[in-house]
C-alpha cells in the first residue's frame, strides 16, 4: 500500500521527500500510473528510499513501473552515483549481472511459420539448453573463458558465432571496457565455463512472436526498427550471466559487508545494500569483476542467437541472412556503468545502477549505433509468456531518469501460489489451444511463470509511454516458447 | 519435513523456513530446502558421491549462508545434487567452523524429475535464531 507522506507530482511521477526517512540524501521518485502505484508492494517504498541513502546518490532514487521489491534495490530501481563521492552496490545490479534482452528479426509471417511452429520449437528446446544443470554446446578451456569475460560478444564472433552486425546492435558493442578476470574468483569461472549459450531457468526464455499489424503502434518507427511485413516473425530472448554472474554477485556482496563499515563507515540498513566507495580498492574491483559478467552475458546471448538462426536455417533451408535474421538490438536490464549525463545543466560522468530497468537513450545521444540515431534507443520489454512483451524507443524526455526505463510486467504472485492456482501440462495445453506451442524444461516451472502470476504489461508500458521515458512502438504476441 | 517454503516473502523468488532441535539440524533442513527448490523429490539423490566439506566464519548466520552456497557452487560447478551425510559446528578463536561429509550424485534429468534453478542465497530477511525449541533459519532464494 502507498504511504502516507507520498506525493503526487504529476499523473505518472510520485515522491517520497527527503524528510520521508532519516538519512535520505535526495527523493525517492517512483514512475507510475496511480493504478500501478497503488498496486505496488510496501518492499518497493522501503527499499527506494533506503537506495536515496546511499552515499555520493545525484537528483533522486528512481523506481520503475514494473517496480516490486528486491534485494537492496527495488527491481526498477535506478541510482546515479556521483564517481568521486558515491558508492557502487551490488544490491543496485542484482545476482543476474547483465541479465537482458535481446530481440532478432526474421522476414517470415505467421503464415509461413504456423505450419512448422511446433517443429521449430521442438528443436529449439532441444539446441538452447535451459533449465537446472544446463551446459552449452561450447567447450571453452579456462583461458577461453577469460578471453570471454574480457571481450565479450567480440570473442563469440571471432569464434564465427555471430555477424559484424550484431555487436553493433548490442548495448556497448557488447563488450563494456575495464573487464579484469583476475578480480574473478575461481568459483566463479568454474560456475560459469560451461554455461556460455545456455538460457538457465525461471523467468528466462526464448520467444517465438509475431507483429501483428493491429499492434504496430507507430508504422514509421516499426519500419525503421525492421518491422516492415504485416504478420511478421520475431524472436525475442531473456537471460543473462547465469551462474558465473551469481557469483560474482555473492562474492562481492561478502567482500563489501567485510569493509563497508569497518573501512569506510558506511552504514545501511539492509545487508542486500552492502556498497563501498567507487573509487575504493573493493569498489574498483568489484567493476572490473562486475564487467567480466556482463561480458559473458553478452556472449552467452551471442552464442544463443548463433545457435536460433541454426535452428531457423535448417528448418527452412534457407540461410539465416536470406531469412532476414538480422538483430533489432540487444539492451541489458541489470547493470552499472559509467555514463555521460547532464546534472544541474553541465555535463557529467556519473555511475547509473539498473537494477531491474532498461538503458533507454534518447535520439542523437552519444552511444547509439548510427541506424538509430534519429529513432532513439530500441528498448525491449518482456511480458509473461502468455500475453506479450514490447518493443520501444527511448525518448529525449527519459533525460530525468538518467534514459532508463521498465524492463518487464512484475510479478503479483508468489511462485508457490501460481503453482497451486495452475497446473502445468494443462496451462500447456490451453495455451496451445490459443495458438502459443511452448516447451519447458519443467510443468512446475511452467505453471509458476502463468500470465496470471504477472502484472498486466499493457499497463506498465503504457504507465512508461505517458511518463516519457520510452514510446511503443510494436507489441509482439507470442506464438511459441522455450523455458528453463 | 523440517522446512516450509514461505508464501509473501518472496513473490519474485523462493523463501523458506527451516528448523531444528541443533545448529546441525537446522544447517541440513536449510540445504534441504534449498536443493529441494531444483529437484522435486530429494530421495531421488542416491549416495554415490561423498564430498568433504569445511568452511569458516565469523558469525554463525553467515556460515549458514557460505554452506547453502556450497550446494549451488556443486550443482553448478560439479553438476551434482548434494545433501547432508554428517555435519557438525564447532568454535575455534572466536570464529565458527563446520566440517563433515556431503552425499548425492551428479545431475541426472532423467532420474532427478527437476524444478527451478536457484541463482543465489541472498541476505534479503536472511535470519538465524535460536528458539524455545531450538533453532530457525529465514532464508530468501534468488531464482
Amino acid at each position: 500500500m502507498a504511504p502516507a507522506g507520498l506525493k503526487k507530482v504529476s499523473d505518472t511521477v510520485w515522491e517520497l521527500p527527503p524528510s520521508y526517512k532519516a538519512g535520505m540524501l535526495v527523493p525517492a521518485r517512483i514512475y507510475a500510473t496511480e493504478k500501478l502505484i497503488r498496486a505496488m508492494d510496501d518492499g518497493v517504498f522501503d527499499q527506494v528510499t533506503n537506495v536515496a541513502c546511499l552515499p555520493g546518490i545525484i537528483r533522486a532514487a528512481f523506481c520503475m513501473p514494473d517496480g516490486h521489491w528486491g534485494y537492496g534495490f527495488p527491481i526498477g530501481g535506478v541510482a546515479a552515483m556521483d564517481p568521486k563521492t558515491g558508492v557502487i552496490s551490488p544490491g543496485g545490479i542484482g545476482f543476474d549481472i547483465n541479465c537482458g534482452m535481446r530481440l532478432v528479426l526474421t522476414n517470415l509471417t505467421y503464415d509461413e511459420v504456423k505450419p512448422r511452429l511446433r517443429e521449430l520449437v521442438d528443436r529449439l528446446f532441444e539446441r538452447v539448453p535451459c533449465g537446472v544443470g544446463s551446459r552449452g554446446f561450447i567447450k571453452l578451456s579456462r583461458d577461453d573463458f577469460r578471453s570471454v569475460m574480457a571481450e565479450g560478444s567480440r570473442w563469440v564472433l571471432r569464434k564465427g558465432y555471430g555477424w559484424p552486425e550484431d555487436l553493433e546492435l548490442t548495448e556497448e558493442g557488447g563488450c563494456f571496457p575495464g573487464a579484469d578476470p583476475a578480480k574473478v574468483s575461481e568459483r566463479a569461472v568454474e560456475r560459469g565455463v560451461d554455461q556460455v549459450g545456455t538460457l538457465g531457468s525461471g523467468n528466462h526464455y526464448c520467444e517465438i512472436q509475431v507483429a501483428k499489424p493491429e499492434n504496430v503502434f507507430d508504422g514509421e518507427l516499426a519500419k525503421r526498427l525492421g518491422f516492415t511485413i504485416p504478420n511478421q516473425i520475431a524472436i525475442m530472448f531473456h537471460c543473462g550471466s547465469r551462474g558465473f554472474g551469481h557469483q560474482v554477485a555473492t562474492d562481492y556482496l561478502q567482500v563489501f559487508l567485510k569493509a563497508m563499515e569497518s573501512r569506510y563507515g558506511i552504514r545501511v540498513d539492509d545487508r542486500e545494500l552492502a556498497c563501498a566507495p567507487f573509487l575504493s580498492p573493493e569498489g574498483q574491483n568489484y567493476l572490473a569483476a562486475m564487467t567480466c559478467a556482463i561480458n559473458m552475458a553478452f556472449a552467452n546471448r551471442q552464442v544463443i542467437l548463433h545457435r536460433i538462426r541454426e535452428v531457423f536455417a535448417d528448418i527452412f533451408h534457407r540461410d539465416p541472412l536470406d531469412l532476414g535474421m538480422h538483430m533489432v538490438y540487444d539492451v541489458a536490464h541489470n547493470t552499472a556503468k559509467l555514463e555521460n549525463h547532464r546534472v544541474d545543466g553541465k555535463p557529467k560522468e556519473v555511475l547509473v545502477h539498473r537494477k531491474g530497468a532498461t538503458r533507454a537513450f534518447g535520439p542523437r545521444l552519444e552511444g547509439l549505433p548510427a541506424r538509430y540515431r534519429e529513432t532513439g534507443q530500441p528498448v525491449i520489454i518482456g511480458g509473461s509468456m502468455e500475453t506479450g512483451s514490447y518493443l520501444l524507443v527511448g525518448l529525449e524526455s527519459a533525460a530525468e531518469t538518467f534514459y532508463s526505463t521498465a524492463h518487464g510486467s512484475g510479478r503479483t504472485m508468489s511462485r508457490n501460489k501460481a503453482k497451486r492456482m495452475v497446473r502445468g501440462d494443462k496451462l500447456q495445453r490451453e495455451m496451445e489451444q490459443r495458438g502459443i506451442y511452448v516447451r519447458s524444461a519443467t510443468r512446475s516451472g511452467l505453471a509458476e511463470e502463468a500470465g496470471a502470476a504477472y502484472k498486466n504489461i499493457d499497463e506498465v508500458v503504457e504507465a512508461t509511454e505517458l511518463a516519457g521515458l520510452s514510446k511503443r512502438v510494436v507489441r509482439l504476441l507470442p506464438v511459441g516458447n522455450i523455458k528453463g | 519435513m523440517p522446512y516450509t517454503y514461505l508464501e509473501e516473502i518472496a513473490i519474485a523468488d523462493v523463501a523458506f523456513r527451516a528448523t531444528g532441535k541443533t545448529e546441525e539440524e537446522v544447517f541440513a533442513a536449510a540445504a534441504d530446502a534449498t536443493v529441494n527448490v531444483m529437484v522435486e523429490d530429494l530421495a531421488t539423490i542416491r549416495d554415490r558421491v561423498r564430498i568433504p566439506v569445511k568452511l569458516e566464519n565469523d558469525a554463525l548466520d553467515m556460515l549458514l549462508f557460505d554452506f547453502l552456497n556450497e550446494f549451488i557452487y556443486l550443482k553448478d560447478a560439479k553438476g551434482l545434487l548434494m545433501r547432508v551425510y554428517t555435519i557438525h559446528i564447532g568454535r575455534r578463536d572466536s570464529r565458527f567452523v563446520l566440517s563433515g561429509e556431503l552425499y548425492g550424485e551428479k545431475l541426472d534429468p532423467l532420474g532427478h524429475p527437476l524444478r527451478g534453478d536457484v541463482k543465489a542465497v541472498t541476505l534479503h530477511r536472511f535470519n538465524l535464531r535460536r528458539t524455545d525449541d531450538g533453532w530457525e533459519a529465514t532464508v530468501v532464494l534468488d531464482i
